[in-house]
């Protein structure tokens, strides 16, 4: 066991424990961070996706120690300061993408690492960018209309929120 | 503090601020047999809503247990109304995902004439809601809807003749909107629901010989007036899983809580020798090694430490001195040649005869034959089983995701030799909720393990455990023969389908789920199984459809258990009855679709639903949302790298009906199959969400493309050895079709009644789609693919062997 310090959504934890120990163990159980999920505990679905150095990275084999002191961002922490929420996420409600959701958390984390490398992706490259993280309710058709929406919403500022896409 | 909620983030900051000191449960009780004197003060909003959260909402301790059924006889149990007018109902379903909360709320709503905006759904806490058994069949808004659509008409009337009462107007002479109830006369007289019983219990005994039968004496709205039903209100669900503040069933914590994970045989069947606990005892937070029989868990302080507990405990297995299976290779060979065991032919379907199948077949101008095979499928949910149980005060209380709640809490207590009374399980949302999954195995597992060890405890499988050992759907093999006229008329149609081992489906006894079993306690013999014969309104005069069930040799404790995954035999039979149809349209040299249409059109007898008329329109709506090219299929195959083809399949379900037409692009050089285009018109009767329904759709035939395209339980003799996202494949980002058409079919054709019923739409969908995607690959290459899954080498394989 040993003291690792990390910091996530803005905020400074010190937390004590094997610091072989995967990072979405810490986050879920140790700082109550719940919106990055286990899947696979082998880095295939994305359930656990949290977002470190802009990149979209699987908490679940991701040792803690070897992320001490980087700027980690989960779900929880995607929203802006005044709570307005994250484009990405506006656009997941107004697509109404979620059916179960189990897996949103990391469809929405890697969406949002791809669009801040890439904020006009073409049909092909969200196909490949997001290829790698599963859903079993396969609402893939509609992650990927919220996706282009979030390009959207990203590039012209907000939009009425309130209406469902057809 | 972390809270356990399946209720919107808003609503339950409003909880918050009212930790009220009756419970929702106490109001229950107080409400049925109790004469406890209450004032209408002390049965303040916050009385009511606040407890009903603070039994899902604060650690398990507070609310110390017995938890007897609420009184589905009772409105109370139903419906709450708070002094601000707003309403919260109580139902017992389960929502996976599809939207049902929203369409109860839309349903219930729209019956008490308040807007759904000021509405709250509790679901699935079996203390607290009424048992409507939880999810399944696809029949909570067909079936459900009913029962939940009077008691909120019942409630309506109550209030009105309360306020005729306080306004001293006969009811008659009242308008109600939106809570608001006026005199007609003088719209300045009014009075609000929460005015008139707002944290007060309605006292109204309901009828009903069950709880589906539910009733109070007020009518149903007709269709016609129904305002919210047919709207799209966003689901209130979806803020909270997009902004990571919903707490799911995986979630739940408790002070105290331990964590375990299971550690399963080497192989199936497996007898445990011994278990060398000193392989483990130096893991930091290391508790217990927990064995019984041939199940075997350890538990530890924190979830990391159990899970290298579970991967290094060294257990001495003794294998099965024979093979407990097939291989999955061999598997649909075995299943041919096997002959049903005597148990299995006392399952067997009496063979459902019409006409003279043997002579139309003797005297047709043309026989065909094929036979088809699916595989078992699993429901691997993207989060592997999970569940928590708290064992304070002598009592259980489970988290759950299981969509049964109702039956894991009766289970539970028979298995651990409880009162009912003193289990419950607290429904929370999870992953896919599309069948029996692992889930209930894990609520059993969690609720053990917390007795032995007296301590909450959280049990989670690994991936490797969720997709070897979770329920599958049960592997069928067809043989079909049909019989043409010179004409190219069906004259006769033979059906054999024969399933694998379709004897464990359970649904929470305590005797069928993973733990009992490998702990020695099982049923007396197999449950029967069975099969359907394809749901289609074809004439065809003389058929025969006969059902088999086959078994494995290992019974009992094995991964390849079967239980429902979604539409349980439905993809099965369509694959194969749709495919053949398709075969005999080719032998016929006519379009598949007009094929159709011909064997649909040549009665105009139909049932008390229409199902034929609807049929009709049902295939005519997808042909014309895909603009359909009339042509016999195949098509003359191109030159190039890519072939393209289209292909149509029909079914139903229940009474939903369905045609889904598939575009697909066949790669000749690698075998892989790009769906490119999905239309698909669907009529589950009155539709309360028209947008909820659409991506319901959408997810199902997805889903069906998965398991068309990919899925498949791969084992050898002694083990499943898809075991992860890679050995077991799914559909991923880049399979997507470019374009999904949903055609939501309306119109009742039956005049004397104002609409349909709605009928269910969560399953429907999936049914047809591998038949319509392999009629597209036939239509685009001329070759047949008979076997699910199309992974691209055995496409390619095909292609090669057909040399196209």
């Amino acid at each position: 066991m040993s003291n690792i310090s990390l910091k996530v959504n803005g905020r400074s934890y010190t937390v004590d424990i094997d610091p072989a120990t995967p990072l979405l163990y810490i986050l879920r159980n140790d700082l109550g961070l719940q919106g990055p999920r286990f899947g696979c505990g082998l880095g295939q679905c994305g359930a656990c996706t949290v977002i470190i150095k802009g990149a979209a990275v699987r908490s679940c084999i991701t040792p803690t120690s070897t992320v001490k002191g980087s700027e980690i961002t989960t779900l929880e922490g995607l929203a802006q300061q005044d709570g307005r929420l994250h484009p990405v996420q506006q656009a997941w409600i107004d697509e109404q993408v979620p059916q179960c959701g189990f897996c949103q958390n990391g469809q929405i984390m890697t969406a949002k690492a791809l669009l801040d490398r890439n904020p006009d992706p073409t049909d092909a490259e969200i196909r490949e960018g997001m290829d790698r993280t599963l859903c079993r309710c396969m609402t893939y058709y509609r992650i990927q209309a919220a996706i282009r929406r979030a390009a959207k919403l990203i590039a012209t500022g907000p939009v009425s929120g309130k209406e469902v896409g057809a | 503090m972390t809270t356990f909620t399946n209720i919107p983030k808003q609503i339950e900051e409003a909880i918050e601020k009212w930790q009220g000191t009756t419970s929702r449960r106490d109001f229950l009780k107080n409400s049925g047999m109790f004469v406890v004197s209450f004032s209408a003060a002390a049965m303040s909003t916050a009385s009511l809503l606040g407890p009903a959260a603070s039994a899902q909402n604060s650690p398990p301790t507070p609310v110390a247990g017995p938890y007897p059924d609420p009184d589905f006889r009772k409105l109370d149990s139903w419906i709450v109304i708070h002094e601000d007018s707003t309403a919260t109902f109580y139902v017992g379903k389960t929502d996976g995902g599809q939207g049902t909360g929203t369409g109860f709320r839309q349903l219930m709503a729209d019956e008490l004439d308040i807007a759904f905006d000021k509405t709250n759904l509790i679901m699935g806490a079996t203390d607290i809601t009424v048992d409507q058994g939880g999810s399944g069949g696809s029949d909570a808004i067909e079936t459900d809807g009913w029962p939940a659509r009077r008691v909120a008409a019942e409630a309506r009337r109550v209030l009105l003749e309360m306020a005729s009462a306080r306004l001293g107007v006969p009811v008659d002479q009242l308008a109600v909107s939106d809570g608001v109830i006026t005199v007609k006369a003088n719209p300045s007289m009014k009075v609000t629901y929460g005015e008139l019983i707002g944290g007060k219990r309605f006292n109204v005994t309901l009828t009903g010989n069950n709880i589906n039968a539910t009733t109070g004496v007020a009518k149903l709205k007709p269709v016609g007036d129904l305002k919210i039903v047919g709207q799209s209100p966003q689901r209130y669900d979806i803020p909270a899983k997009v902004d990571g503040s919903l707490k799911w069933a995986v979630d739940a914590k408790a002070p105290g809580m331990v964590h375990a994970r299971n550690v399963r045989p080497s192989v199936a069947g497996a007898q445990l020798i011994s278990i060398d606990e000193s392989s483990v005892r130096g893991i930091p937070g290391f508790i217990k090694v927990v064995s019984k029989g041939n199940y075997v868990a350890v538990v530890c302080e924190r979830e990391e430490q159990a899970i290298r507990a579970a991967r290094q405990l060294k257990v001495n297995w003794q294998k099965p001195a024979t093979p407990s299976f097939p291989t999955s290779e061999n598997l649909f060979d075995y299943m041919r040649n096997a002959k049903p065991t005597s148990v299995v032919q006392s399952r067997t379907q009496t063979p459902d005869v019409m006409g003279d199948p043997d002579a139309a077949l003797a005297s047709a101008a043309k026989v065909i034959e094929a036979e088809y095979d699916f595989p078992f499928q699993g429901h691997t949910a993207l989060g592997p089983a999970h569940a928590m149980a708290d064992p304070s005060n002598g009592q259980m209380t489970i988290w759950s995701n299981d969509m049964k709640a109702y039956g894991l809490r009766t289970g539970v207590a028979e298995f651990l030799g409880m009162p009912r009374d003193s289990v419950r399980v607290i429904w929370q949302e999870g992953p896919q909720l599309y069948g029996r999954t692992a889930a209930d195995d894990a609520g059993f597992e969690a609720a053990y393990l917390a007795k032995e060890i007296g301590r909450p405890v959280r049990v989670q499988w690994m991936r490797h455990e969720e997709t070897a050992w979770d329920a599958k759907g049960p592997a069928f093999t067809f043989k079909l023969r049909g019989g043409l006229d010179a004409q190219g008329n069906v004259v006769a149609l033979e059906y054999l389908a024969r399933t694998a081992d379709y004897n464990h489906i359970g649904y929470n006894e305590p005797d069928t789920v993973l733990i009992a079993q490998l702990m020695g306690r099982r049923p007396k013999e197999p449950a029967p199984g069975g099969a359907s014969p394809p749901s289609e309104m074809y004439v065809i005069p003389n058929r025969r459809r006969t059902t088999e069930v086959v078994g494995m040799p290992l019974v009992w404790e094995s991964p390849l258990r079967v239980a429902n995954l979604r539409d349980p035999n439905g993809p099965q039979i369509t694959f194969a009855g749709e495919s053949f149809i398709d075969e005999m349209a080719v032998a016929a040299k006519v379009d598949p679709l007009e094929f159709r249409l011909r064997l649909l059109t040549a009665s105009t007898v139909d049932d008390e639903d229409f199902l034929r008329a609807r049929s009709i329109a049902v295939v005519k709506a997808a042909a014309a949302a895909y603009g359909w090219d009339t042509r016999p299929s195949p098509k003359p195959v191109g030159t190039g790298k890519i072939l393209s083809g289209r292909g149509i399949a029909y079914c139903y379900r229940s009474q939903t009906v369905v045609a889904e037409i598939a575009e697909v692009e066949v790669n000749r050089e690698t075998g892989h199959i790009w769906v490119k285009r999905l239309v698909c018109a669907h009529d589950c009767g009155l539709i309360v969400n028209p947008e909820a329904v659409r991506r319901t759709i959408e997810g199902n035939l997805l889903h069906g493309l998965s398991r068309t395209l990919y899925e498949e339980v791969q084992f050898d003799t002694e083990k499943v050895t898809s075991v992860d996202w890679i050995t077991h494949p799914t559909l991923r980002h880049s399979d997507t079709p470019a374009q999904v058409d949903v055609v939501l079919v309306n119109g009742d054709p039956n005049p004397n009644r104002p609409d349909l019923p709605p009928y269910g739409a969560g399953e429907a969908a999936i049914k047809p789609t591998a038949a319509a995607v392999a009629n597209a690959i036939y239509d685009a290459t001329g070759v047949r693919l008979r076997r699910v899954p199309f992974r691209d080498k055995r496409v390619l394989a095909a292609l090669k062997v057909a040399r196209v």
